[in-house]
């Protein structure tokens, strides 16, 4: 079947396709969008997490024919946008960096798009609630310390 | 990955990964977002049997399915058809006999993944069922289930006086379960043949470039000149890419079909396309003087191998040759078999051996604590190694040793306060389903330490190589060292810059076609690499200084490759005597733990802890190294397991073996790191990569042990080990 997906504000047209395909597959195997990992493809990691009408979703869980006419938003999309044209990183990417919140990087991309939910439906969240948004995002590297961090500079830094 | 650049803070200050803004944004190719025009995909067929004659292979229907390119099996073997690190006895495809779950029979090259799945499901295989053999004990005496025998090693340490006695004795029997490294980066690799095909070129996730090279030459039968690998972006190591998976599999069908072939496992295929660690019984009697000095240790250790040898033989020798932990011990005799069995092969996983033996010896000291009516730490301290001491195998320990000193800054961290009560502080948290009587929890606090070698033993000739080239002012590093998360990236560019004083520092891909940098493995990357880094800066600056001194420009270009040796060790006697291991890092960890004693439930509250770093290149990287061991620690200690029944693995999927979450890892409080420079290491610094996952674990069962009053004699401590 033959379908468009509106990804990252742009309609991206998904020819020849099985119906069966998971979000995940058609973006990283269809549409070039491979920011998006597969560490389980079973639910259990997060590494896929993208956002769906502004719901924190795992791609690997969602038939991409079921995200037709819905709002996908996945890591790429994830910059701060100059005038010029530019991008930059945002500031949660900028704190992930600088705290070393990154060791091998596969969960990191997960990790970006389900801390950006986070803070945009919860501003100040308490460590435990952190804790708890983030335990659909495994990291095999870094026993989140590092994470957990970069977040909490995020937070005060916005809360300022 | 690509080369990078950034301005390179020099060593000892936290550095940022230069990989890290692309990592972040989701640009970083990883092995699996390899993608090349017209490749071919391929897929593994796999034993469903755990041991079973191979009656036939039929791939007549496999053959027809359309978009089918290639169907291999044995026969297609170019070159040698088994492989090994140490002892190259793993078949590339089951040669008639299939001698645990999920070996490869045969692999299919298909222009779409699901095409080459549903190819390889119409392969017809004729399986005879053969006895099991799948209990390590047994191993030792059954009849062989491979043409060499079932001990892969038997190993004696014989040291002081076999028949001293202490004045108080103690005993204990642990196990230790399957762990499995999950990285989350699952294998991945492209090979790419040559146009002429007398060659391949493959990119891949491994953690060992130039002996994947070599092994794979040789099952290829081409010289290792024609089969040129790069380390392709990887999601994690921790030693399930040290041995080789599907790295001949690829070369083969893409040599075969003459395209590009492209492989990746999905998390099931994972579980049992890499080795595990292995799982350990451990029997233990210590011998203590009335005042708390140790005086013998015997020891009984039976690691199970698996199907096949891998690295089994060296992981024994860590767990004999450390049997008795970081501490000064007269006398010992041990005792270790590894052994081949039906189960899953296991090799090399964070702690190699040492993390087994850890969980054994500091149970049996804190027994003795309690038969001695000391406190366990004091008893630690008591018998703690110092440079100058001798281990077991008589080594004489000539490097930094501040066991003490790591014992004192780790029980010196405040203990936390009471946990808030929220639910998903609770043991058990959101997954409470049972009330549970909050009185009926109960703390825990568990205390443990470790000793870890660091890089390769017994007479390995252990050495790295780096090119560095100084141009126009920015340093170029050439080093085949894998990049597994580890963060080698930055401590390259750390150690050069601040030999050189350039603060532009490439580190160029790795790949073959500079000489081998070992293994990212046994803690030994920031040690070799790093030192060959430092000889090839250091030669580049000598080089500068005369030209200077003779007037001459230092504008040019200068270029220099450096191989770094370590001492040379050597092998141990027939009592397991010898100079085998190069140096020593030592930890202590504190686990406080609360435990619902009704439900047998364990939630982890906090694990602090001292490090014996010798020098820190990076402070923040090592954090992450210390919170990221620790979080596996943790684990092994209280989750994750693989859960082995008749030789077929039961749950390999993340639903079912679980990895800590946030939730579950606890705040790590890190009591000092204490820098003792190593002589003969780069700055001093000593690889740091592993202590946090040995003692952990320990000190964890430990604090449950304090908290219930149980035995926890293994681990992962599972609910009904506690509540039944
Ligand atoms: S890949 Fe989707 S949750 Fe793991
Ligand atoms: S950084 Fe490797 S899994 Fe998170």
């Amino acid at each position: 079947m033959t379908y468009s997906l509106r990804v990252n504000g742009e309609d991206h047209i998904v020819s020849d396709s099985w119906i069966g395909e998971s979000l995940l597959f058609v973006l990283r195997g269809r549409l070039g969008l491979p920011g998006s990992k597969n560490a389980c493809e079973q639910g259990e990691c997060g590494s896929c997490s993208v956002v769906v009408d502004d719901k924190l979703v795992c791609s690997c869980l969602m038939l991409a024919a079921s995200c037709i006419g819905r709002e996908i938003k996945t890591v790429e999309a994830i910059a701060n946008n100059g005038r010029d044209g530019t991008e930059s990183l945002t500031d949660i990417q900028q704190a992930f960096v600088q705290a070393g919140a990154v060791q091998c990087g596969f969960c990191t991309p997960g990790f970006v798009v389900a801390i950006n939910h986070l803070l945009n439906e919860n501003p100040r969240p308490t460590e435990l609630e952190v804790r708890e948004a983030m335990s659909g995002n495994l990291c095999r590297c870094t026993g989140y310390g590092r994470i957990l961090d970069a977040v909490a500079q995020v937070v005060t830094e916005r809360t300022r | 990955m690509s080369a990078t650049t950034i301005r390179s803070p020099r060593v000892g200050e936290s550095a940022i990964r230069p990989d890290a803004p692309a990592k972040v944004q989701g640009k970083f190719g990883f092995s699996n977002d390899m993608w090349i025009e017209g490749m071919l995909h391929g897929v593994t067929l796999r034993s469903p049997q755990v041991h079973a004659r191979i009656v036939s292979v039929d791939v007549t229907r496999a053959s027809a399915v359309p978009g089918v390119h290639a169907i291999l099996t044995h026969a297609d073997i170019p070159g040698a058809d088994v492989y090994g690190l140490e002892h190259a006895d793993q078949p590339v495809l089951a040669n008639g006999i299939a001698r645990y779950f999920g070996e490869p029979v045969a692999i299919v090259a298909a222009e779409h993944p699901e095409t080459a799945r549903r190819a390889a499901a119409l392969i017809k295989v004729i399986y005879e069922p053969l006895d099991l053999l799948v209990d390590s004990e047994e191993a030792i005496t059954a009849p062989p289930i491979h043409p060499e025998g079932n001990v892969f090693r038997h190993l004696t340490i014989s040291h002081g006086n076999p028949d001293a006695i202490g004045d108080v004795i103690v005993e204990g029997s642990y196990e230790v379960g399957m762990q499995d490294q999950a990285f989350l980066g699952c294998e991945a690799g492209l090979a790419i043949p040559d146009d002429d095909g007398a060659g391949v070129e493959l990119f891949v996730s491994t953690q060992f470039l130039h002996v994947d090279r070599d092994q794979t030459a040789k099952c290829l039968g081409l010289a290792p000149e024609r089969v040129r690998m790069t380390v392709a972006g990887v999601g994690g190591a921790f030693g399930g890419r040290e041995d080789i998976s599907l790295q001949v599999h690829l070369c083969m069908l893409a040599l075969r079909t003459k395209r590009p072939v492209k492989m990746e496992y999905r998390r099931d295929e994972s579980f049992v396309g890499h080795v595990h660690r292995h799982p350990a019984k451990l029997e233990y009697r210590h011998h203590a003087s009335r005042d708390g000095k140790l005086v013998k240790v015997e020891a009984r250790i039976v690691l199970d191998g698996g199907a096949y040898a891998s690295t089994s033989s060296a992981v024994l020798a860590n767990a004999c040759c450390f049997a008795a932990g970081p501490y000064v011990v007269p006398n010992a005799r041990i005792e270790g078999f590894a052994v081949r069995t039906n189960n899953p092969p296991c090799g090399a996983m964070r702690g190699f051996g040492n993390v087994q033996a850890c969980f054994g010896h500091e149970a049996q000291m804190d027994k003795l604590a309690v038969a001695l009516d000391m406190d366990p730490i004091e008893l630690r301290l008591k018998n703690a190694l110092a440079t100058g001491d001798r281990l077991i195998t008589n080594q004489m320990i000539t490097g930094a040793a501040p066991v003490e000193a790591v014992i004192r800054a780790c029980a010196d961290v405040p203990l936390p306060t009471d946990s808030s009560g929220e639910l998903l502080e609770l043991p058990g948290g959101a997954g409470r389903t049972a009330a549970g009587e909050r009185d009926r929890i109960v703390r825990g606090v568990g205390f443990a330490v470790s000793i870890k070698n660091l890089m390769f033993s017994e007479g390995f000739d252990d050495f790295s190589t780096a090119r560095v080239v100084v141009d126009g002012g920015v340093a170029t590093i050439h080093c085949a060292c894998a990049e597994v998360g580890q963060g080698f990236v930055t401590v390259a560019q750390q150690i050069a810059s601040a030999v050189l004083d350039i603060d532009e520092v490439v580190v160029a891909p790795a790949d073959t076609t500079v000489g081998s940098a070992g293994s990212t493995s046994a803690s030994r990357q920031t040690m070799m690499s790093g030192g060959a880094v430092e000889g090839a800066c250091k030669a580049i600056r000598h080089m500068r200084d005369s030209d200077a001194a003779a007037g001459r420009s230092t504008e040019g270009r200068y270029e220099f490759t450096y191989e770094h040796h370590h001492r040379p060790t050597t092998t141990l006697d027939e009592n397991g005597q010898g100079d085998a291991h190069v140096s020593f890092a030592f930890a202590a960890h504190r686990a406080v733990v609360d435990v619902d004693v009704d439900l047998g439930l364990v939630r982890v509250i906090e694990i602090a802890t001292a490090q014996d770093v010798g020098k820190i290149i990076n402070p923040l990287q090592a954090v992450g190294q210390i919170e990221g061991g620790i979080a596996q620690g943790v684990g092994l200690a209280v989750m994750e397991e693989l859960v082995i029944k008749d030789g077929r693995i039961l749950n390999a999927s993340f639903t079912d073996y679980l990895l800590p979450t946030a939730l579950d890892m606890p705040t790590v409080r890190i009591g000092a790191l204490i820098e003792e420079p190593e002589p003969g290491a780069p700055f001093g610094a000593k690889g740091i990569g592993e202590s946090p996952c040995i003692s952990s674990t320990a000190a964890v069962a430990a604090a449950i042990r304090a908290a219930t009053n149980k035995p926890v004699n293994r681990i992962p401590v599972r609910p009904q080990d506690l509540a039944l």
